[in-house]
């Protein structure tokens, strides 16, 4: 029974890179408009990844205008997303970074990882 | 055209939908059925169609259900369930398959809850219970007051109170169905499904859509 579930649901998307908690990326959204199809980036750190299948999903955190945050959590393996680049690796000590929240401005920056 | 049919609870899962929105949905396999017996108003009384599902071998079934099921073409069919229908071009021996479904359609959708065994007013009837606090002892899930004193000097029949939960039949009405596979004989419906996995559910169009 759970290969059927298994078999309606959809597969990871493929052309997505790996993530790391850290990262700076450009996710590219396929948005519906209407009969309009146009593509939304969304530029920030990734947070989080969270496991979990089919329902696997990661978040990304941007500072929009007057220092608000923005959080945006996507599926991996929804097939809305076009690309993601990955812009600039940090070195991070935790799997999640929810003290970034807590953060604005120069105490908010991450050290740059040269190296994998 | 009649759409109706009986199957298995497979389980919960999400799929995307063409616009890339993710949807809840209930895999049931569902079919393929055979119509096992045509009920008609002359000799039965009422019309309705009586339908089989979930093939398995003669040995579990008894003398007089392979007798039944022998005047048809059927194969040995663990359930037999009747839809009423007014007036039907099917007859017996006919194969009912999820073709009949498309995606969008509204079905009622009847299965067996899963039971909960002995259960409290709480949990059984959304009671509120009892305060927490300000000093009460053993009040926190119980029943409460069941009636007034010697007028009526009983308690009126039907009070609600702990007892036997679940493990009845319980319909969910329009549901939608979200995924088709003809070739798996699947079918994906919007949301949940009353019983537990494996369980025997009944698929049906919607009464009020």
């Amino acid at each position: 029974m759970q290969e059927l579930l298994k078999s309606v649901e959809a597969k990871p998307n493929e052309n997505l890179p790996k993530l790391n908690p850290g990262d700076l990326v450009s996710v590219h959204l396929r948005i519906k408009e209407g009969d309009r199809e146009r593509i939304q980036v969304t530029k920030g750190t990734v947070i989080r990844l969270r496991k979990g299948g089919n329902n696997a999903n990661f978040t990304v955190r941007r500072t929009a205008a007057n220092g608000v945050g923005v959080e945006r959590t996507f599926l991996l393996s929804s097939p809305r997303i076009e690309k993601i680049e990955i812009e600039r690796r940090s070195s991070v000590r935790r799997a999640q970074l929810y003290y970034l929240r807590d953060r604005t401005g120069k105490s908010a920056r991450l050290k740059e990882k040269f190296k994998n | 055209m009649f759409k109706g049919l009986l199957g298995k609870k497979i389980g919960m899962t999400q799929i995307f939908d063409e616009d890339g929105v993710v949807v809840p949905i209930t895999l049931i396999e569902a079919g393929p059925c055979y119509v096992t017996q045509v009920r008609n108003p002359e000799k039965d009384g009422y019309s309705a169609i009586q339908v089989g599902f979930s093939e398995t071998k003669p040995k579990h079934l008894t003398g007089g259900q392979l007798g039944h099921l022998k005047r048809t073409d059927a194969p040995p069919l663990r359930y037999l369930r009747e839809f009423r229908v007014k007036d039907t071009e099917l007859k017996a021996g006919d194969k009912l398959t999820v073709e009949a479904f498309e995606i969008g359609d509204a079905v009622d959708v009847v299965g067996t809850s899963k039971g909960k065994g002995f259960a409290g007013a709480v949990k059984r009837h959304g009671f509120s219970g009892g305060p927490k606090t300000h000093g009460q002892s053993d009040r926190q899930r119980a029943v409460g007051s069941i009636g007034a004193t010697s007028t009526p000097g009983r308690v009126f029949k039907g009070m609600r109170g702990p007892g036997r939960m679940g493990n009845e039949r319980v319909s969910v009405q329009n549901l939608k169905v979200a995924l088709v596979d003809t070739e798996r004989n699947l079918i994906g419906i919007r949301g949940g499904v009353p019983g537990s996995k494996g369980g025997l559910v009944i698929i049906k169009e919607a009464r009020k859509n």
